[in-house]
């Protein structure tokens, strides 16, 4: 039984495209502040396929920050469905949703969120301690990771001594480290030049390529312009552009 | 349920942070430092000298009384036949009064003022083993025209630097006395404290001092009891026969009972131990709002980082771990430093002090007990406090 959960641990990264891994069906989320209640999310209906790369593009205020929450199961919804993976995501505890987060959801985020005591190697191990890796696998995972975002030759490089787009691509590898179901982007060029957005957005093809699923949370059309896919968000509703939009 | 990977990586974590914060984690630590450090020394060096006191007190003698009757105006100290009265009470096994000599002593035309001069009779060296070298003091030497003496260790080195004082003779109040005995290193506390000479001491028969003294009354002795099982009993049948012999005067006499001070200084050395674990458990109570502080100033400057964890799938429980680990290998680091100190400093103590070096186990338990028990304590709020941040507000929090 033990050999078998050690198994289980990360999940295989498989590529076969096509079916729904993320399903959301009349999603609301509400907030009530001091008796006053305001609707963020007006019943959202939106799903993504296995091996897209989808932009949800919106201004600020749009609602797309709530969006992204509750797609990285930081936030449940007040009303509506939630499907990841095939499995409902409900007012479930907050340890249920932290193991949910650390095998479904890669999370890259404009500010890199990189901590700043601990070198590029540790840093892409973190979902990885929380997966329960032994040591010695989380670290050769993790060079292979580093490897990939081509940032081998600076695995004991701390982030201040990294350059913007090097430490988003040190988040890249810690976002893909444990073989998530989504990576979900948001605004991962926005701290950027173009030139290292440009860069950062090769990566994510490169990564869409292999089969990976990308969710990218942008307000520039851009950059949504990367992605496969766009649909707009504004004032809590979305509206399914498609392709034809970028 | 928590995976022992998982747990070593929230001490390690908690180790590097420590680490990386060393003059801040060093101040928040100096609460429990001191605090430990005091419980530790204190305990051991009152430990320490309380058992050289107690030593030095038992030496003396259990079983025994020891009476100081200064007397009256009228009547100043004892008579002998005083003394024949408390010698027919019960349960005595013997009495050996003890007569102070004010005279000088003279050997080889030196003349030793700083040596005391005292009688004693022969129950004195039965009941106390004190000779070393040659002979105690005799019945056959009580008749009053026996002029020998025991000196002690101390006068010898005084009067016989490198010689051996075994049949010499000494002048003392005139007369010559040839030395029999040598006493040990006068394990008798209490001859010191009443009256002992600096440079030593010189037992002569009892009746010779009486005799150099010129008066008749004893104003010290000491009670050998024989069934110490009933010394109450025999305090009050000693004390109903001195009032009567001194009239009912206060402070005429008053009797000691060595067993009873003994058990005074255990008492005392029990209220000592808590009195300082008390003022030492403020010290650490000190500390342990200090290590809390930390924890939430660390917990505030962390917001980002837990909320960071907390999206890459550490449950709250983890995050709780993490930082209480911190607390407890903190003030555990502490309570170890603390500990190193204080015996060091007992180390030290015992050495100024002379007495002997001993490791109190308790108190070593005690302060690392107390140092655990402070980081749990005082770590808990603050690492359920991060525990509960909300990762969204945490993760945009500045």
């Amino acid at each position: 039984m033990r050999a078998g959960k050690r198994h289980d641990r990360l999940k295989q990264f498989t590529a076969a495209p096509g079916e729904d891994i993320l399903v959301m069906k009349n999603i609301v989320k509400e907030y009530h502040m001091g008796g006053e209640t305001s609707t963020v999310l007006k019943g959202i209906d939106f799903s993504v396929k296995k091996g897209e790369f989808v932009a949800i593009l919106g201004p600020s205020g749009s609602g797309k920050s709530t969006l992204m929450n509750i797609i990285g199961c930081l936030d449940v919804p007040t009303s509506g469905e939630y499907y990841l993976s095939g499995e409902k995501i409900a007012d479930q505890s907050e340890k249920v949703l932290a193991h949910i987060r650390n095998k479904e959801i890669g999370f890259i985020f404009q500010s890199f969120q990189l901590l700043q005591k601990q070198n590029a190697l540790e840093n892409v191990q973190l979902a990885l301690i929380y997966a329960d890796l032994p040591e010695k696998e989380r670290i050769s995972r993790a060079k292979e990771m580093l490897a990939k975002v081509g940032l081998e030759d600076k695995m004991y490089h701390y982030p201040n001594q990294m350059s913007g787009g090097q430490q988003q691509r040190v988040a890249i590898a810690r976002a893909i480290a444990a073989n998530p179901t989504i990576l979900l982007a948001d605004e991962p060029t926005g701290a950027l030049d173009q030139k290292t957005g440009r860069q950062v957005m090769e990566i994510f093809h490169s990564l869409n390529e292999e089969g990976r699923t990308i969710i990218m949370i942008t307000h520039d059309a851009n950059i949504a312009g990367h992605a496969g896919r766009i649909v707009r968000i504004l004032d809590g509703e979305m509206d399914e552009g498609g392709l034809e939009d970028a | 349920m928590l995976k022992t990977g998982l747990l070593k990586q929230s001490v390690r974590m908690a180790v590097q942070n420590i680490v990386s914060n060393k003059m801040r984690s060093f101040l928040t630590t100096l609460g429990i430092i001191i605090g430990v450090t005091a419980v530790i020394a204190l305990i051991t060096i009152v430990s320490g000298v309380t058992g050289y006191m107690m030593n030095a007190f038992s030496s003396m003698g259990a079983g025994k009384l020891i009476v100081t009757a200064n007397g009256t105006y009228l009547k100043q100290g004892l008579s002998e036949s005083d003394i024949a009265d408390l010698e027919a009470l019960d349960n005595i096994a013997g009495l050996s009064p003890s007569v102070s000599v004010n005279t000088n002593v003279v050997y080889d035309r030196n003349v030793f003022d700083n040596i005391s001069v005292s009688g004693k009779n022969t129950t004195y060296f039965e009941k106390n083993d004190i000779v070393t070298l040659g002979r105690g003091l005799r019945q056959t030497d009580m008749a009053g025209d026996v002029y020998v003496c025991v000196i002690d260790e101390n006068a010898a080195r005084t009067m016989f630097a490198g010689t051996n004082p075994l049949g010499q003779i000494i002048r003392i109040g005139g007369i010559s006395y040839t030395i029999v005995g040598l006493a040990g290193e006068d394990g008798n506390l209490m001859t010191a404290i009443m009256g002992g000479g600096v440079d030593g001491s010189i037992y002569i028969p009892f009746q010779n001092a009486l005799a150099l003294n010129g008066k008749s009354n004893v104003t010290s002795l000491e009670v050998y009891i024989e069934d110490t099982d009933k010394t109450d009993e025999l305090i009050e049948e000693m004390e109903l026969l001195l009032d009567n012999t001194f009239n009912d005067t206060d402070g005429a006499y008053s009797i000691m009972n060595m067993d009873s001070m003994l058990d005074t200084m255990s008492t005392l050395e029990d209220m000592m131990t808590y009195l300082l674990a008390g003022i030492a458990s403020i010290a650490l109570l000190v500390g342990g709002i200090g290590i809390m502080n930390m924890m939430l100033v660390s917990v505030t400057e962390r917001t980002k980082e837990i909320g960071l964890r907390k999206a890459m799938g550490a449950e709250p429980g983890l995050i709780q771990i993490q930082f209480l680990a911190e607390s407890i290998v903190l003030s555990v680091m502490g309570g170890i430093i603390g500990i190193l100190l204080g015996e060091f400093i007992s180390y030290v103590a015992s050495i100024v002090i002379g007495t002997e070096f001993v490791i109190e186990w308790s108190a070593v338990g005690l302060g690392f007990g107390f140092a655990l028990a402070i980081g749990v304590i005082f770590g808990w709020a603050p690492a359920r406090r991060a525990s509960m941040l909300n990762p969204i507000d945490a993760l945009r929090s500045e």
